[in-house]
């Protein structure tokens, strides 16, 4: 067999812009590089000198899709710091929040992202024309999500209602109460979708991947938990950086994130699902079992169904919180600064998303340290490129070039936290 | 009183208009959007209804549901001479979705305008402004030749608001 290139100069339908290349020598994969342009770490640099207070607000800027995530992973990394613990209803707040999130950024990953590439459809645009109904359903998924995030958060986009410490201002049940009806419509539409996705046809691809995500005794994660893997992790959040170590690569301006003697991990939606499918309500479990997804899933294709499943259980999850929601007296608890470290992780709708400050008497942020999902993956999607590629290579340019685009938005990858600008390049000599 | 008062002043007092102003303020000249938003609130037009969305499309398109007139005012990044000022009559023409790249959203601006016909959602009127950027890395602060560009995208918005005013 000749040499051959493949360049596809830029990757759509991914959150920002990167670029990755892929080397075809004969029939074997030489070289698979995720690129990414990575300006400086221009946040961590940002926080610094800023009060403690501010963190929230200002690494909810980082993503105009997770803001909660960001918001979520700061303050507990401050309440940690400070010694704070927020409990009850304030506690379940915060899951509610989260809730909405998930809700909004699985809805258009699923539909607007990743759905096309099963179909057929080079875009949400052209799959409208003969979907319409699937895409106005999405959108109305998502805006569901918007308003719960929009009611909690005080706004839709860089929430400003989040504090260390809880709220600035808390939901009377009656502000609550009109979502119900919405939420119920959104758990049915997350169902019909699971059954959607359930019907596409995956390419046969599975790997024996180290799982990596939060694990609580009773929850499905979002706030809370340990680090578990299914090989064996099992560490408190502060235990973090003992284990993950972030690597610079010289040919990408980006941090890959790696495991300390084990090499990479995956985090995310399928990770989530692996670690805690008996954690998922019991009609999330049902919506997967109908799809046909069993409780363990090594295959990366299918992470758009896990998504759905998600989707399920945060639509369910929302409900059950609304239903046992007393109004606390006090939206937060009293924090005081002191000097000291505290480090944060929470389930983004990505992965797990650690954050990490050190912080003076007066409350200053001395320094800052954020992992991103994205950055956590980046090794896994180059190795699923070099595998995916070296056992498809019969495959057409053009059909080898989908795929491979498709390989990667398994991941959702979030290029704008992690980096600002995404190209695909396939190169066969 | 500046040409941005003066026209501001003349305006109908029917002309319900949504400016859209789509951007990062956290993303150098990604911000200019937001940027000539808030200089166009700072003017305090009854008939104008400012909000600042990050890009992302499906709220977008949320956000122009029941309005009639919308100008939308973005970065863009087509190549051309940073600072340069793009004018689209969305309702005519298709939007060139590539233009719209340097958001950090993957269904941004021109997804949600191309969307939105597909569906039948865009409204009677849309027009979009595009600034040429130079910078999109995380940063603040606009490039000079986009700074330079927001005065005259001022007078441009108010200029189509005018017009829309007298057509409504």
């Amino acid at each position: 067999m000749k040499n051959r290139t493949v360049d596809v100069d830029y990757l759509t339908r991914v959150e920002g812009e990167g670029a990755i290349h892929v080397k075809v020598k004969g029939n074997k994969v030489t070289d698979v590089k995720l690129k990414i342009f990575e300006p400086p770490r221009f946040f961590e640099a940002f926080l610094r000198g800023r009060n403690f207070t501010e963190a929230p607000d200002i690494t909810a800027r980082i993503c105009g899709i997770c803001p909660i995530a960001y918001q979520m992973s700061a303050v507990h990394a401050m309440e940690d710091a400070l010694g704070v613990k927020v409990d009850g209803q304030l506690r379940a707040l915060r899951r509610l929040i989260y809730c909405g999130e998930w809700i909004e950024s699985h809805a258009l990953h699923v539909y607007m992202l990743h759905a096309p590439d099963f179909l057929g459809y080079q875009d949400a645009i052209q799959m409208a024309k003969d979907y319409p109904k699937e895409v106005q359903r999405a959108l109305e998924l998502k805006k569901i999500g918007n308003e719960l995030v929009t009611l909690l958060g005080g706004r839709e986009i860089h929430p400003i209602n989040v504090r260390v410490g809880g709220f600035y201002k808390v939901p009377t049940k009656r502000q609550l109460a009109p979502l119900v009806e919405r939420l119920k419509w959104a758990r049915d539409a997350a169902v019909e979708t699971t059954r959607l996705v359930g019907t596409f046809r995956f390419p046969k691809f599975e790997r024996d991947y180290e799982f990596v995500a939060l694990r609580h005794p009773n929850e499905y994660p979002f706030n809370e938990g340990r680090l578990v893997s299914n090989k064996g992790l099992d560490i408190p959040i502060r235990d973090y950086e003992n284990h993950f170590f972030e690597e610079h690569m010289p040919y990408s301006s980006t941090l890959h994130s790696v495991q300390k003697d084990r090499g990479p991990y995956f985090v995310g939606p399928l990770a989530r699902y692996n670690l805690n499918f008996d954690r998922l309500s019991p009609l999330a479990q049902e919506a997967a079992c109908s799809a046909g997804l069993a409780p363990e899933c090594r295959n990366p294709f299918k992470s758009i169904i896990v998504r759905s499943v998600e989707t399920v259980y945060a639509c369910d999850e929302a409900l059950r919180i609304i239903d046992e929601y007393e109004m606390p007296e006090k939206p937060a608890v009293e924090v005081k600064p002191r000097a000291s470290r505290g480090c944060g992780c929470t389930e983004a709708p990505r992965g797990i998303l650690y954050h990490r400050y050190r912080i003076d008497d007066s409350g200053v942020i001395l320094d800052a340290k954020i992992v991103p999902p994205t950055a956590q993956n980046q090794r896994i999607i180059e190795s699923d490129l070099r595998e995916f590629v070296s056992k498809n290579l019969k495959l057409t340019q053009e059909k080898l070039t989908w795929q491979c685009e498709q390989a990667v938005r398994n991941y959702d990858p979030c290029i704008s936290c992690s980096t600002h600008s995404l190209k695909l390049v396939v190169e066969r000599e | 009183m500046n040409a941005s008062e003066g026209l501001a002043r003349i305006l109908p007092a029917n002309a319900r208009i949504l400016v859209i102003g789509v951007g990062n303020e956290y993303c150098s000249d990604d911000a200019v959007g937001i940027l000539v938003a808030r200089r166009l609130r700072e003017l305090s037009l009854n008939s104008v209804t400012v909000i600042e969305k990050s890009g992302e499309g499906t709220e977008l398109m949320e956000s122009w549901k029941n309005a009639d007139n919308v100008i939308l005012v973005d970065a863009v990044a087509s190549g051309a001479k940073p600072g340069m000022i793009h004018h689209f009559d969305a309702r005519a023409h298709p939007i060139p979705t590539s233009y719209f790249r340097c958001s950090t959203h993957a269904f941004g601006v021109g997804e949600a305008i191309e969307l939105a016909r597909t569906l039948n959602q865009l409204p009677s009127n849309l027009t979009v402004f595009g600034i040429e950027g130079k910078i999109f890395n995380a940063g603040t602060g606009l490039s000079l030749d986009v700074q330079e560009a927001v005065k005259q995208v001022l007078e441009l918005v108010l200029l189509q608001i005018r017009a829309a005013g007298q057509n409504g």
